[in-house]
């Protein structure tokens, strides 16, 4: 029997079922076994669909084939539980799927399952949901970030072909940091919104998290576009995203975000390292100052608590889900505190005043983009955390989350790859690729540029292309 | 420097809808302060003349027909469906008036 079809890519996987050297029944029966084996430990799956290899089966002349997707539990899946790990939600079934569900599904991918994230997806560490923590799989000591860190973990543990995450500020990016895999943010607007799990409305951004660059473009090819039923999504037309992988990035102009920002220290050198990369493909690689990313830590804790108060507003208990006496400690704090800044006498002192800095960050990166093609800088100001490290601490995301949240208040669109590993703790560093609004092409031409030529990707690693 | 006591906590808690324990109020208030101060350092910067972002997306107006989408409509059974109270095909609500 053929082992480890698990470890393929997603590219891989397509390839080898056009050639028939692999089945569905072999890859799903593999990673059911693997499933039972790692998750009651890692607690990365809440619930699993059991109909998944027929559903795969009856779509397998579709472009994704049939192949397992990961979904994180804050999108709405028809008849399949969707909890937004609360246990308000414990109970519901969605009459309806979210668009990014429905094109998923419209392409032949099957939800198997769905994946576990701090609940209502306030945080950074999947530490807060109300049905267990999820372990990092590279070293269950450590936390996988979040919130989409269920799917982060499904990926790195090869309990899927590829996942499902959302973004507000950091929750695609910085869990795909910390568990070793790739995450896409997409421009805001890109990706439809509808029937996830609303954080913050004017950031919230769903995009794929997958083994390798090539897997990520794919699936964005399969997400992306204009929704009826989310009118802050773009009407641009959407662009073959794998047409901009394999291109040459000479000529090119990277600026280096935050070099000399306090607090990273310990992992500059290891980060610096890589910028040889580029160097050697002919990329022009220069440091650049941009606003300090600790304001955006407070323009975006101001507006994701208004958002969030505004958002949970509507569980009342009545028509799904239990009473407001049932949220957890977390998101009583952000209800409130967004309830606060955006009350009578605090809505100029606070919120306004968030919204101008907001609007400084946007004009900031404008300046830098029409200097250079694309910005990086860490995904993470450090490695994965230990388990129990969130508890109690009522600003660990935003900390966690402070190199990308200037790109998410404005919009950018940001991929995260492995760009190290410590040979000690396997835990991983992620580099934050920034490129202009709408400009995921670049963005991707950029990672899969330096994935290809560097030596961190785990599944480009043991398998050539 | 913004302040913040447990008797505005409580306050917020019901403008929120969250019923909370003077306990919960203690510890509530502990964390806002520590939250307060990091939106705080926003003061720093000069915003004069600077226009609020509404939005980011530069769209207009987006609008569509007014009618009936049959495709994303419920049915009765699927509206109920998640209610945890329901009398002869409505929602049950708590009572708000006293007698």
């Amino acid at each position: 029997m053929k082992t480890n079809l698990a470890h393929l890519t997603l590219a891989q996987q397509l390839k080898a079922l056009k050639n028939g050297e692999l089945t569905l029944t072999e890859l799903y029966s593999e990673l059911t076994n693997s499933i039972e084996q790692k998750n009651p430990h890692l607690n990365i799956y809440l619930n699993l669909d059991r109909e998944a290899l027929s559903k795969a089966n009856s779509v397998k002349f579709k472009p994704l084939a049939g192949l397992p997707i990961a979904v994180k539990d804050n999108f709405c899946t028809k008849d399949l539980y969707t909890t937004a790990s609360s246990k308000i939600l414990e109970k519901m079934r969605p009459p309806f799927n979210s668009t990014v569900v429905n094109k998923i599904q419209e392409a032949g991918g099957v939800v198997i399952g769905k994946t576990n994230l701090d609940a209502w997806a306030h945080g950074s560490s999947t530490e807060t949901s109300d049905f267990g923590r999820t372990l990092n799989p590279r070293n269950p000591d450590y936390l996988p970030g979040g919130s989409s860190g269920g799917s982060a973990a499904a990926v790195a543990a090869e309990l899927c072909s590829a996942a499902i995450g959302s973004e507000t500020a950091g929750s695609i990016r910085q869990p795909a940091a910390w568990c070793g895999v790739v995450g896409l943010k997409p421009t805001y607007g890109r990706v439809s919104r509808y029937g996830v799990a609303a954080m913050a409305s004017s950031t919230d951004s769903p995009g794929p998290m997958t083994k390798t660059v090539e897997d990520a473009a794919i699936l964005l090819n399969y997400l992306a576009g204009c929704d009826p039923l989310d009118a802050t999504t773009s009407p641009s037309a959407v662009p073959d995203y794998t047409q901009a992988l394999n291109k040459s990035i000479k000529g090119l102009k990277i600026g280096v975000l935050y070099q000399d920002l306090k607090g990273l220290e310990s992992i500059q050198p290891l980060f610096q390292k890589e910028l040889s990369v580029f160097k050697e493909l002919g990329a022009i690689v220069e440091p650049v100052a941009a606003l300090d990313p600790h304001y955006a830590i407070s323009v975006y804790t101001v507006i994701q608590r208004a958002e969030v108060s505004s958002n949970l507003a509507r569980l009342d208990g009545v028509r799904y889900g239990l009473d407001r006496t049932h949220f957890g400690d977390e998101a009583k704090r952000r209800i409130m505190l967004g309830t606060y800044a955006l009350s009578k006498g605090y809505a100029d002192k606070y919120y306004l005043l968030a919204q101008k800095v907001r609007t400084l960050f946007t004009k900031d990166f404008a300046k830098l983009f029409n200097q250079f093609d694309v910005l990086i800088s860490p995904t993470s100001p450090g490695f994965a955390k230990k388990v129990g490290s969130s508890e109690g601490a009522a600003m660990f995301g935003e900390l966690e989350d402070m190199l990308l949240e200037p790109s998410s208040i404005a919009g950018l669109p940001g991929i995260s790859v492995p760009c190290y590993q410590d040979p000690d703790t396997k835990l991983f560093l992620g580099m934050n690729i920034v490129a202009s609004m709408l400009h995921e092409p670049l963005m991707i031409t950029v990672a899969d540029a330096y994935e290809k030529n560097s030596s961190w990707n785990s599944w480009r690693l043991s398998q050539s292309n | 420097m913004s302040t913040i006591n447990a008797s505005q906590v409580q306050h917020i808690a019901k403008l929120a809808q969250i019923p909370i324990t003077d306990n919960e109020a203690e510890r509530l208030h502990d964390d806002f302060k520590k939250t307060l101060e990091v939106i705080d350092q926003l003061t720093e910067l000069d915003t004069t003349n600077v226009e609020p972002t509404n939005q980011i997306t530069g769209l207009e107006n987006v609008c569509r027909e007014d009618n009936v989408d049959q495709a994303h409509s419920f049915t009765q059974e699927e509206a109920l469906q998640n209610a945890s109270n329901t009398y002869q095909g409505y929602f049950v609500v708590p009572k708000i008036l006293e007698k």
